[in-house]
């Protein structure tokens, strides 16, 4: 066993740079569908009982679950964005000996799930 | 449980979870978020298709999915953050995904 080798960083090493900001939001999106999935949670117990499902859709029509969701709704699109810009470096395409440019991934990825949004509220609302 | 044997399984969930809320989170805000408060969806239509059995089993997988994708992720975080000792405890955030899913589950077998 090689000791291990712990450099101590200041607590607040993140807050040093624009790029470690952007990466630790990015990481603490997930708070964010953690928040939802409890959500989901609430919604699928709340809908067993007409009483507990009328507190249920209440709570959602309250200025403060329209307050939690802008918050959840903009860290949710940052992490969709980072997600995306993400994918092309972990799935490399090769067409021949060429590969593909990974902004061209991106792009169709974006469509692909402009897409299902819209199927998405089509199955929704239809 | 964060050994290096399950390793690859608890990435694989981290994934799997971080496309499926990439893809589908943002247009579910907006239903909850914006389409309810509006008024465009009534508590008799939001009921009912939260009641719709092919809805529930997506709910479920979806809380299975971004509960494991938050659990992976956060305690990751937390290190980062300084937090090693309790980021170090993967049962913990596992085991709090594994109750969230047991508990989406039979809440959406009870419907």
């Amino acid at each position: 066993m090689t000791p291990e080798i712990h450099r101590p960083l200041p607590r607040d090493w993140w807050l040093h740079h624009p790029a470690y900001l952007k990466f630790m939001i990015r990481e603490l999106t997930s708070l964010a569908v953690l928040a939802y999935a409890l959500l989901i949670i609430w919604a699928l117990w709340a809908a067993a009982d007409a009483d507990s499902f009328t507190v249920f859709y209440d709570f959602l029509r309250s200025p403060l679950s329209v307050a939690l969701h802008i918050v959840v709704g903009i860290l949710a699109l940052y992490h969709t964005a980072t997600w995306i810009a993400l994918t092309p470096k972990v799935l490399v395409e090769w067409r021949g000996d060429q590969k593909v440019d990974p902004s061209v991934i991106a792009w169709n990825i974006s469509l692909a799930f402009a897409l299902v949004w819209i199927i998405v509220l089509v199955l929704v609302f239809a | 449980m964060s050994g290096s044997k399950t390793a690859p399984l608890f990435w694989l969930l981290f994934s799997g979870g971080g496309t499926a809320s990439a893809l589908l989170l943002p247009v579910m805000v907006f239903v909850t978020g914006v389409a309810v408060p509006a008024g465009w969806m009534s508590e008799e239509e939001l009921l009912s298709f939260i009641k719709n059995p092919l809805t529930r089993l997506a709910l479920f997988g979806l809380v299975f999915l971004f509960l494991f994708h938050w659990a992976h992720r956060f305690r990751y975080a937390l290190v980062d953050l300084g937090l090693r000792t309790l980021g170090s405890q993967g049962w913990l955030f596992y085991g709090m995904a594994l109750a969230g899913t047991i508990l989406a589950g039979v809440g959406a077998l009870r419907l």
